[in-house]
């Protein structure tokens, strides 16, 4: 007879601590999960401006970065080491780092793009790289689509030395996503 | 008088735009103890809404806003 109160008593108590596990795994944490498509000095200016502002708003910030936007976070100075054909032709031809990413609009072979950076200098505008070492330092994680990165050839090695810098697919943004209160893809 | 609110400690933010205010005030606020005040010196005309936004949002406190021409001036007090 005691025996079975036990045995209910553990199954009423395994099953709240199933449905409590249920429960924290819906939780919303105070997260930005921000996907970064794009490879265009504009739009990875904004991605940088709300992932700072949104830790200074007390969030944890995520950013994935993948397809055109994984070539903004090589890093000039590096060597990548033996590439293929394939992989060669995409490192020339995409941009080697954050300084080297164009407008969006009016780029104008590059005219554009330069005026631009000039008038953000002088109007006090962090750059890139510079708001890129400003998430770094504020915390902001960064994870790279680890296919967008075989796909166009790059290699670990021609990366920047960001703090924590990871490499991940599609379900560890989705993980961080599903927990994230606020999800932008930019 | 209650009036009078001192700062225990002020920041320069004059010149800097978007998103440097809010990320240096996220910073300064946390160099104050709780129940002290910063006062924050911004001529980002954006400042105006981003500070009580960004007040709201992290759980302190505006406790006085002044505006001299360009200028604006936040005195906020740290909550938490």
């Amino acid at each position: 007879m005691e025996t079975t109160g036990n045995e209910n008593m553990e199954k009423s108590l395994s099953e709240m601590k199933d449905k409590l596990a249920e429960l924290s795994g819906d939780r919303q944490e105070n997260k930005l999960a921000m996907v970064v498509f794009s490879g265009d000095l504009d739009k990875l200016l904004a991605s940088f401006i709300i992932g700072t502002g949104a830790v200074a708003m007390g969030m944890d910030v995520v950013m994935f970065f993948t397809f055109w936007a994984t070539p903004a976070l090589r890093d000039p100075n590096k060597k990548a080491g033996e590439k293929d054909l394939m992989g060669k032709m995409f490192g020339a031809m995409l941009p080697k780092g954050p300084d080297a990413v164009k407008l969006s609009k009016m780029n104008m072979g590059g005219m554009g793009t330069a005026m631009m950076k000039n008038l953000m200098k002088k109007k006090n505008v962090a750059s890139l790289p510079e708001m890129i070492s400003l998430a770094g330092e504020l915390g902001v994680r960064i994870y790279v689509c680890e296919m967008s990165m075989d796909l166009m050839g790059f290699s670990r090695d021609e990366m920047m030395d960001y703090p924590g810098l990871e490499y991940a697919g599609v379900a560890k943004f989705l993980e961080e996503a599903a927990t994230a209160k606020v999800q932008l893809f930019l | 008088m209650a009036d009078e609110i001192k700062a225990d400690k002020t920041m320069d933010l004059k010149g800097l735009p978007c998103p440097m205010p809010v990320v240096k005030i996220s910073k300064g606020i946390k160099e104050v103890s709780v129940g002290q005040v910063v006062e924050a010196v911004t001529s980002d005309p954006g400042a105006r809404v981003d500070f009580p936004a960004w007040a709201k949002t992290s759980g302190n406190e505006i406790v006085k806003t002044e505006q001299d021409g360009k200028i604006t001036r936040f005195f906020i007090k740290r909550v938490k």
